[in-house]
């Protein structure tokens, strides 16, 4: 177990860099960059700053530049936004996103999971029924149109939440968001949980569960959650790759001053450092999480060894 | 598929003709341990086997019609209402997206960026009304703020659309079928390494770098745009189809018929795309039909951040994006596209569910 652990970490550095490479390939193919605005700079200027951020260096030698500073974890200064560093606008923006997508995904886990198991207890009733048709409804339906919806309805007609912006942590200007963000999770997770229930409530070991006289919540909690639910530990990685996808059109919709915000603006303004920074922070984000998911489906399913 | 009866499969007619439906003691017999039908020579009718219809007294006759697989399936298929409905509503959307503007154009002349060029009508009317305001039936679904027909556009978004998420599921079904076959079909070591790369892929945060290549390429015409879209959207979604053919393809290369093949010398690709991926089928047809929704969602999410469709071309998610402006005056302008993308997506939802159950049911539910 260790062992796998380790040998996990140290692949987290060479994909990291992977994925950076990439990017910074992509930016630097494109034609164009930071300084192609609408007014052309006057030659002079244009050496002035080439040579200030080191553009007039072959391709070779900024590229290595780039990629000792992402090994470092020390991305520079971003170009959009004077005087910031990529660190600081990491350390003030991350917040902002995980408090939206952990919201956003420990409510998705507390329905879905809910919702799921009541469908699979009570197979083939109305209950079930409704809940799987609410369930491929909040798959189809895009969150960037639920949202404004939702904004629509509670904010600008009922007057109950506000509409939008970053009110601190735990404020009522998270409620909408996180919905909307959580809504498809939800969905899906309910789904994942009802296939996986209805699977082991069919197992041999669940009919000896019962035969024994076990009383019905404990099969249900004890033996069948257990195997049950391992879809949903396993649906935890790629929930989180979306989830920051998510975050970003939900930050876009509710003005949060979120990563997936600035990233979007990142792109639009071709601010390079910042793109890298934030690009090679996600993917560590998402690496460390699908190793702690592996480990966990290690602790729940003894017959899993790595 | 193709129905005609083979020299295989009358044989195979001719050995359960000999069986009766059930045993002395009530149950059905043992399954053969393969048996094959249709004139595919090796669709997956394994899957079949543990559905007690095909030993049913029902089943023997149409056996000896020639039921095939597919022909099973299709036949549940038709049982399940909501995959049906989910059939119609994509048949009526499809047929609606490509001739319906051709229609609109010929009775209003009205396409999906014919601006009037009379200052009245630039504004935007709720669905079924004129100028004056009384009932017409000129625009179906308004017009948006600069006058433009809702209906031609949310028709000729759903080319777009459809076309993405088409074209981009057909791209991923390339890559991912044949890199998963090769990788199941060749020897251990190789598919340790060709899975690993999928393992290593599947940990890319890939909308970003999917993000970093639209907003790159911004100056490209909408064409190349498109073109570019379909290119990444597909290079991204084809990891877990090479996973689903891979099990498959290791499930199915021991059996005899590829030693058969071997045998007779036939070439490697040869095995891998003429034997192996047929019979890998039917778990590949269900998941790319819910590929196509979820590559759809993703276009109108890149559309939406400005980084997908352009104009003169739109989609539903940048007609949705350009309803959201201005939804509290104008409704109609978010509510209509969003509302037929939102009904294509759970269609196709329903479709890919209810093929599943039909092709596969040991998977079905319940």
């Amino acid at each position: 177990m260790l062992s796998f652990i380790i040998r996990r970490m140290i692949i987290v550095v060479p994909m990291v860099l992977l994925v950076v490479t990439i990017t910074w390939v992509l930016i630097r193919l494109a034609p164009g960059n930071f300084y192609t605005g609408e007014r052309r700079l006057p030659a002079a200027i244009e050496k002035n700053i080439r040579e200030k951020y080191g553009l007039d260096k072959p391709w070779y030698v900024q590229y290595g530049k780039m990629m000792g500073n992402t090994l470092r974890g020390d991305f520079g200064d971003s170009l959009q936004y004077r005087g910031q560093s990529v660190n600081q606008i990491l350390l003030r923006t991350l917040p902002v996103s995980a408090t939206l997508g952990l919201l956003a995904y420990l409510s998705a886990l507390i329905v879905g999971v809910s919702a799921g198991m009541l469908a699979a207890m009570k197979q083939n009733t109305t209950l079930d029924h409704a809940s799987m048709a609410l369930a491929i409804l909040g798959i189809s339906l895009p969150n960037f149109v639920l949202g404004p919806v939702l904004v629509l309805l509670f904010s600008l007609t009922l007057y109950w939440l506000p509409p939008a912006r970053w009110g601190g942590f735990l404020s009522w200007n998270l409620v909408l968001p996180v919905v909307t963000l959580s809504v498809a999770y939800m969905a899906y997770i309910a789904r994942l949980t009802r296939a996986g229930m209805l699977e082991v409530l069919r197992a041999d070991y669940i009919r000896t569960a019962r035969a024994k006289g076990l009383p019905e919540r404990q099969v249900i909690f004890r033996h069948a959650s257990r195997g049950g639910l391992l879809p949903v530990v396993s649906y935890t990685g790629p929930a989180l790759a979306f989830l920051i996808t998510g975050t970003v059109v939900i930050e876009r919709i509710f003005a949060l001053p979120g990563l997936g915000n600035y990233f979007i603006n990142a792109n639009l303004n071709r601010d390079e450092p910042l793109i890298i920074g934030i690009v090679a922070f996600m993917s560590i984000t998402i690496l460390i999480f699908n190793l702690l998911v592996d480990i966990a489906y290690a602790y729940i399913d003894p017959r899993i060894r790595y | 598929m193709k129905d005609e009866p083979s020299p295989i499969q009358t044989n195979e007619v001719g050995l359960d003709k000999l069986k009766p439906a059930l045993t002395s003691l009530g149950t059905p017999p043992e399954p053969p341990v393969r048996a094959r039908r249709g004139n595919t020579i090796h669709t997956t009718s394994e899957l079949a086997i543990g559905e007690g219809d095909v030993y049913s007294n029902e089943a023997e006759i149409e056996a000896v019609a020639g039921k095939s697989l597919w022909r099973d399936a299709w036949r549940r298929l038709r049982r399940n209402r909501l995959a049906v409905f989910g059939m119609v509503f994509l048949l009526v959307i499809a047929c609606a997206s490509l001739v319906g503007p051709l229609i609109i154009k010929a009775t209003t002349g009205y396409t999906h960026d014919y601006i009037p060029s009379e200052a009245s009508l630039i504004k935007s009317f709720p669905p079924f009304t004129d100028t004056d305001g009384s009932f017409s039936w000129k625009h179906p679904m308004g017009t948006d703020t600069t006058g433009r027909d809702i209906l031609a556009r949310v028709l000729f978004g759903g080319r777009v659309s459809l076309t993405v998420g088409i074209i981009s599921t057909i791209v991923s079904l390339i890559i991912g079928v044949s890199y998963g076959a090769t990788a199941g079909y060749l020897d251990g070591r190789t598919d340790d390494v060709m899975m690993r790369i999928v393992d290593v892929l599947y940990a890319i945060p890939y909308m970003m770098v999917v993000i970093v290549l639209l907003a790159m390429f911004s100056g490209q015409t909408p064409h190349g745009r498109l073109l570019l879209l379909f290119l990444a959207l597909g290079a991204v979604s084809w990891l877990t189809m090479a996973r689903i053919v891979r099990g498959q393809v290791l499930s199915l290369k021991n059996q005899e018929f590829i030693l058969a093949a071997r045998a007779t010398g036939v070439s490697p690709t040869k095995i891998i795309f003429r034997h192996l991926v047929p019979n890998a089928l039917s778990p590949v047809i269900v998941y790319a039909t819910l590929t196509v929704p979820q590559v759809m969602l993703q276009e109108a999410f890149l559309s939406f951040l400005g980084f997908g469709v352009q104009a003169p071309l739109t989609s539903w998610g940048s007609l949705a994006f350009e309803g959201i402006q201005n939804m509290a005056i104008f409704p109609w302008q978010l509510i209509f596209p969003s509302v037929t993308m939102a009904l294509t997506l759970l269609s196709l939802n329903f479709l890919g569910d209810g093929l599943r159950d039909a092709l596969d049911p040991q998977m079905r539910r319940g």
